[in-house]
């Protein structure tokens, strides 16, 4: 069966993009205005790191909402559970690296399980609210810091005794790199695997309209769950490789203004394609972490204060720069390249419709009488 | 007893702002059909432009006096600041819902970060009248005078807003409106000029919300915005939807629930039974309190 | 007799479906203007189409205004009163809000409206969602009487209502279309032999027949195959 060249080079993009970051921290190569020092020191590659493993966490986002159309705001939270469950097993209890991994995971499966169980029977907006509050109960319960477990506002560090050697160390940054690279790939695979198989077309159908897909004797709410704890696992993972590229656990991960970030990021990218969301994810994560930098250098500090004052702000910045983007590509980076609109847009348009109470509904209006 | 009447006091204190945040939100999505993550910036706003005012103006009269001058100008500062936004940034996408939740989300990011820029992420206090810092013996328990304060701002602007949306034409627009945009249009009216309206008032009260929560906290910091409108949002939802009303009921409930259970059960199980709250309201009643049709 | 209403290779796409495929047809001034048809052909899409409530492509105008380019409420404000399908009354309004809320330019027919349906005037604190199906027929009428319109678009107004009520509604249509042009959505041929003047047909999104009512409606095996029903019983007059 011969294959079309499109679909050749559709399977070898992905494969190459991947060679090509997996040589990175081989490059002793220097990338003036980009990063501060050359591709292969340690600074760039964490940044690079951060970039690939909340591209991941997009993804993962993006399955949820950008195929399946289910609009959470709590998608922070099974981000920090990866991040707070491994740090605690590895730091507080000084378990090994193995049974950290063990409990992340199991974790990761159960609690998207029994939350999806209970939120899923709503959906639209009263779902995006069970999912911020539940999210929220976690911020409190971070905050609330009980036995000392999670560290409270200040954070928990992570303890490199129990972790394997190749994983510490500034010269080993290579090695996180890869991990995170590794986790990125992953994502990328699962998703693509996932939206093509046969729940994943369910998963679509219901983004469009969910009666339908009654009427057709199937139950949405299994389908729901499904994608919703393999969405949530999948963010949990991530928060595991974020906590050793990091080095340490914080309140930020589980803030509602994270899963906010989420959303931004897949939009930006553009929702419900292949590589938007870890486009965008890797594009906002590198604003995120280099405009401080631009904002501390001495052409903005030597600024009059009027224009110094909001360019000193790197989410002032971000803020505005995103609004811009709302307004002028709103198909996201690749809506651009697809000269399409908003398509995905399009879609979070209908979870959003007042007095809607089925997640993911297509109202279409009423087939002429 | 008294503790008891302390924290019931309190906790109406609370449901007051809680209210007043959540009457706008609430109005503004069943309405416009948009998520105002930008709300809580407006009552940041509020909070600020108080506070600068008040400084300018000080050496006028007592501190009372220059205190109202201030929250009255804070205020229109807030409400010019709602107009400007539903004007350049929500009217231009008209109908296209989320690029306006979006706009709204990047909004809420920069003006906070603009706001912590200018003054610092440190507290700044009001310079109140003495007065409010005084207790009052209620029940036997020594009350606050704030709290008075907000519940009774609470109580006049929801008059103000029932009568509003009962009394006059506007109202009569909005209330239909909520219930059923298309059909407004279908009757010749221009419902983009409730909008304008409804983004302001919102925006009025969330401003005075800012204010009231300098008086009650003691202090107003750039992040106060964020942290009431997570509850302000719950609120919403557990009232139901554009129904001002339910926002009232919901707000005293949330309000209460969270000062008793931070009390009697123990500090941070207050924020945790209001979430708990909304996940049972949720499953027993997804339109919340309020049910189905949105009512005044 | 002027065309008050002209549609012109009107095309309309919900989605990837493209309900109308090039529907043109007049409306001319004064009496009532059947639209039939079969479920699903596209009927109160082209009512939705001329309102601004679906967006249109091709040409539609209201008295040489052309309507394609304008929002709803300033569509309506030329002079269109709409009766939608499913009644959409205000359920959370009184019955008297639901009217008040019509009124355009302070020239509202009250009495007018009054005389045609009593009820509305007894029932005017009474919340609309409280009404049968009938009496919200006799609210979503009213309601786009209340002003001098010069053109009603009526959808289905009979679907769902007891017998006694269908003849009440007819004989409110005959009334109304003495006043002002009805472009009426029908599919009760029994009420369509008794007001209308004019009958355009349409099938899978095209029109397939124009002209006068008695003409097509004396024509059962005609209407048989154009709308696939037989020809309607009678509707009684009003004792």
């Amino acid at each position: 069966m011969s294959v079309s060249p499109r679909a050749l080079l559709g399977a070898l993009l992905p494969l190459a993009l991947g060679v090509l970051l997996a040589v990175i921290p081989l490059l002793s190569l220097d990338v003036p205005w980009l990063f501060n020092g050359p591709l292969d020191s340690p600074g760039t590659l964490q940044l690079l790191a951060a970039c690939l493993v909340l591209g991941g966490v997009a993804m993962s986002y993006d399955l949820l909402f950008g195929y399946t159309g289910l609009l959470s705001f709590g998608h922070a939270l099974p981000f920090a559970l990866g991040v707070y469950i491994a740090a605690i097993a590895l730091t507080r209890w000084e378990w090994g690296m193995r049974a950290s991994l063990a409990l992340t995971l199991a974790v990761g499966l159960l609690v998207p399980l029994g939350l999806g169980a209970v939120g899923l029977r709503v959906g639209g907006i009263a779902f995006a609210m069970v999912t911020l509050a539940f999210a929220q109960a976690g911020a409190v319960l971070v905050q609330k810091n009980p036995d000392g477990l999670s560290g409270g506002d200040e954070g928990l560090g992570l303890s490199f005794e129990r972790l394997p050697d190749f994983f510490v160390g500034v010269l080993n940054t290579k090695n996180l790199y890869w991990l995170a690279l590794g986790y990125a790939a992953f994502v990328f695979v699962v998703v693509r695997w996932a939206v093509g198989s046969s729940p994943g077309h369910v998963w679509q159908a219901i983004r469009e309209n969910e009666q339908r897909v009654e009427v057709l004797g199937l139950h949405p709410y299994r389908f729901k769950l499904m994608v919703f704890v393999l969405s949530s696992f999948l963010a949990t993972c991530g928060g595991a490789v974020y906590l050793l590229v990091f080095g340490g656990a914080t309140p930020a991960v589980i803030s509602p203004n994270f899963t906010l970030t989420l959303l931004v990021m897949v939009v930006i990218g553009g929702t419900g394609t292949r590589f938007g969301a870890l486009l965008g994810g890797v594009l906002y994560t590198y604003l995120d972490q280099r405009l401080p930098t631009l904002a501390s250098s001495s052409e903005v500090q030597g600024l009059p204060g009027i224009l110094r004052t909001p360019l000193s702000e790197p989410l002032f910045l971000l803020g505005t720069l995103f609004v811009l983007l709302v307004f002028f590509v709103p198909g996201g980076l690749t809506g651009l390249a697809t000269r399409g609109p908003g398509r995905g847009l399009r879609r979070l348009e209908q979870s959003l419709r007042p007095g809607g109470t089925s997640g993911g509904v297509a109202t279409q209006p009423e087939e002429a009488a | 007893m008294s503790t008891l009447v302390l924290l019931t006091i309190t906790g109406l204190g609370l449901g007051a702002m809680y209210f007043l945040i959540a009457s706008g939100l609430s109005l503004i999505y069943g309405l416009m059909g948009v998520l105002n993550f930008a709300h809580g910036a407006f009552l940041t706003v509020g909070a600020y432009a108080t506070w600068w005012f008040q400084g300018k103006l000080d050496g006028i009269g007592s501190a009372a006096l220059s205190f109202v001058l201030a929250a009255a100008i804070g205020l229109l500062v807030g409400g010019a600041v709602a107009a400007l936004v539903e004007f350049a940034l929500i009217r231009p996408l008209y109908q296209r819902h989320i690029e306006q939740v979006l706009v709204t989300v990047g909004l809420a990011l920069a003006i906070t970060a603009l706001v912590q820029g200018i003054w610092g992420a440190d507290a700044r206090v009001y310079d109140l009248p003495a007065w409010t810092i005084d207790t009052t013996e209620v029940l036997g328990a020594a009350i606050p005078n704030d709290r008075f304060v907000e519940i009774a701002t609470a109580v006049v602007v929801l008059i103000g807003l029932q009568l509003f949306l009962r009394r006059t034409r506007y109202g009569l627009i909005v209330r239909a409106g909520v219930e059923n945009r298309a059909m407004v249009t279908a009757l010749g009216i221009d419902v983009r000029r409730a909008f304008t309206l409804v983004f302001v008032i919102g925006g009025l009260a969330a401003s005075l919300a800012g204010i009231l929560s300098g008086i009650y906290f003691g202090s107003i910091d750039p992040e106060r915005g964020t942290s009431l409108l997570i509850f302000a949002f719950i609120v919403v939802v557990i009232g139901g939807l554009g129904s001002i009303g339910g926002s009232a009921i919901a707000a005293v409930v949330v309000g209460l629930l969270q000062q008793y259970a931070n009390y009697y059960a123990s500090s941070g199980l207050g924020d945790l039974s209001v979430v708990l709250l909304l996940a049972v309201v949720l499953l027993l009643r997804p339109a919340g309190l309020s049910g189905r049709t949105a009512t005044a | 007799m002027s065309a008050l209403l002209e549609l012109r290779d009107l095309h309309v796409f919900y989605g990837q479906s493209h309900v109308l495929q090039g529907v043109s047809f007049d409306v001319r001034e004064g009496g009532v203007t059947a639209l039939l048809g079969r479920n699903g052909v596209g009927k109160t899409t082209t009512c939705r189409a001329i309102m601004g409530l679906a967006e249109p492509r091709g040409g539609i105008t209201l008295g040489g205004h052309d309507l394609t380019r304008l929002p709803t409420h300033r569509i309506v404000r030329l002079g269109i009163g709409y009766v939608p399908e499913d009644r959409d009354v205000f359920a959370g309004l009184t019955v008297a809000e639901n009217l008040k809320l019509a009124e355009r330019n302070g020239s509202a027919r009250y009495e007018l409206v009054y005389d045609l349906f009593p009820e509305l005037r007894e029932r005017g604190r009474q919340l609309a969602g409280t009404l049968s199906g009938g009496q919200q027929q006799m609210l979503t009428i009213g309601r786009a009487l209340l002003n001098e319109n010069r053109l009603l678009l009526v959808d289905e107004p009979t679907k769902g209502l007891a017998p006694l009520l269908v003849t009440e509604v007819a004989h409110a249509l005959e009334r109304i279309g003495k006043l002002a042009t009805v472009l009426l959505v029908e599919q009760n041929l029994g009420v369509v032999r008794r007001v209308a003047r004019d009958v355009v047909v349409l099938d899978a999104g095209k029109v397939v027949h124009r002209g006068p009512a008695q003409e097509l409606l004396s024509d059962p095996a005609r209407v048989r195959s154009l709308l696939g029903v037989s020809g309607g019983r009678e509707v009684r007059p009003v004792a």
